[in-house]
């Protein structure tokens, strides 16, 4: 096994959350190290207007 | 050229354009002399086009006021009939390099700032900013306001600013961003330094001892005054990037209080539209909720050309006026950076480490990111004859976004 996947196993994983922020605070809350990624689909998840962006940006 | 890349080219052309505007103030003088196309019976008013009869209150309540004004009825109610027939034609400010604050009204006889955009040699104009006939108050007090800057104040400043050869905003705005402002609805440090600046020259300029006392008091107590100075910079600012085949770069957004609209430079000459929101916000004392009249005023174009909304992090002391936090208030000039096209390098803001302010909306930005920007406003009565009754936070309807969205895909890849 490599040291780095040793190092994984022996420490505290630190979680990335990505989006919706009440995940992380649920892990925030149980004492675990959490950095927030904010994310959300693009255009609010409407595909007719996320094909149209897809021309054009 | 993929399609992708023209846009992105035309945006960095229209970017340009913006950041390279240089705003002067060079008159103060009757919005006949001066706008073009301006007729007699005619109202400008705020907001993109609308009929006397899906007019709001505040804005007839305005419009009544200005036919009183110019003396083309004896009353209010002869005033609204001659507006009924359609005797008075209406048409938005911004189809006249103009702009106006809330309900935006403008005729012949109303004195306007003249501003000289002089990168690129247009003119822009606005009004006198109140807190009475603009929000639809058209009683004898109301009127005797704007008689006043038609008499005493505006040809005062007029005679000064054209003794000084102009007066240059665009270091003022600067300083005054460094100073708290955010150029909307907070202009204190920018009406001190611009009252600083004219004094001397209007006390040298041979007008009546009266007059020049008159007016030093009004320019140096009003806490808007800057507002019609920064809503004509933003006008002349934005104007030339009008038309830019191909940008999806905003160059307007207005509200008429029925309407919120906004213009794209690529799309020129047309407007999208949704119902005007609801200002959410602080009312003074004796209005409740549902005496609020919806969003309403051209003075949007100040978070079009990257103020307002986009400065306000650097603006705590508007708070107090539009409600909210100071860490909100930072939280809504990073989110405008999000859906720009790049900050200014002149206009910083140091609660944000000197970051320059966004500029430059893109229509692609604020519906990928479904986000739209942050205006801060005044609030009218739903009704007319009232004057100002509160300040607050607007956001833009996003279905103007995505209709803008819809028609660019279908002018450029359809």
């Amino acid at each position: 096994m490599s040291v780095k996947i040793e190092d994984l196993l022996k420490n505290r994983p630190v979680f990335i959350n990505v989006g919706v922020r009440a995940f992380g605070d649920s892990l925030r809350e149980a004492g675990h190290e959490v950095v927030q990624l904010d994310w959300s689909p693009p255009a609010g998840g409407d595909t007719r207007l996320a094909a149209l962006l897809d021309d054009l940006l | 050229m993929s399609l992708k890349e023209r846009i992105n080219a035309a945006n960095e052309e229209a970017f340009r354009r913006i950041v390279a505007a240089d705003p002067v103030l060079v008159d103060v003088a009757p919005a006949s002399e001066v706008i073009p196309g301006l007729r007699d019976r005619m109202i400008l008013h705020s907001g993109p086009p609308v009929t006397w009869e899906r007019m709001c209150g505040a804005q007839k309540g305005a419009a009544i006021g200005m036919c009183l004004f110019e003396g083309w009825a004896e009353d209010a109610a002869a005033a609204e009939r001659m507006l009924g027939a359609g005797e008075i034609a209406l048409e938005p400010n911004h189809h006249h390099a103009t702009v106006g604050p809330m309900a935006g009204t403008i005729t012949r006889n109303m004195w306007v700032w003249v501003v000289e955009n002089r990168a690129f040699g247009n003119r822009a104009f606005c009004r006198q900013v109140e807190s009475f006939q603009q929000f639809g108050d058209h009683s004898r007090d109301a009127l005797a306001g704007l008689e006043k800057w038609r008499d005493v104040w505006a040809p005062a400043l007029g005679a000064a600013v054209r003794k000084m050869g102009g007066v240059p905003l665009k270091s003022l705005v600067a300083r005054a961003l460094l100073m708290g402002d955010e150029l909307h609805n907070r202009v204190v440090a920018s009406s001190s330094l611009f009252a600083n600046a004219v004094a001397p020259i209007l006390v040298d300029c041979g007008l009546p001892r009266e007059q020049v006392v008159a007016t030093l008091y009004y320019a140096g107590n009003h806490p808007f005054l800057f507002l019609g100075l920064s809503m004509a910079a933003a006008k002349a600012s934005m104007d030339p990037a009008r038309g830019v085949e191909a940008s999806t770069v905003v160059t307007a957004m207005a509200r008429n209080g029925t309407e919120f609209g906004i213009q794209v430079s690529g799309l020129e000459g047309e407007w999208f539209t949704a119902p005007s929101p609801r200002v959410h916000g602080l009312l003074l004392p004796g209005w409740k909720e549902e005496d609020a009249g919806l969003d309403m005023g051209d003075s949007a174009i100040t978070e079009t050309v990257g103020w307002g909304g986009a400065a306000i992090g650097g603006a705590p002391g508007i708070l107090n006026f539009t409600g909210g936090t100071a860490e909100q208030a930072l939280a809504f000039s990073r989110d405008m950076r999000t859906i720009s096209v790049g900050t200014s390098p002149d206009y910083l803001l140091p609660a944000l480490d000197f970051a320059g302010t966004a500029v430059g909306l893109d229509i692609r930005k604020v519906v990928h990111a479904n986000l739209v920007p942050v205006i801060d406003t005044a609030i009218a009565h739903r009704e007319p004859g009232h004057g100002i009754i509160g300040g607050g936070i607007v956001r833009p309807p996003m279905e103007c976004f995505t209709k803008a969205l819809a028609r660019f895909s279908e002018k450029y890849n359809g």
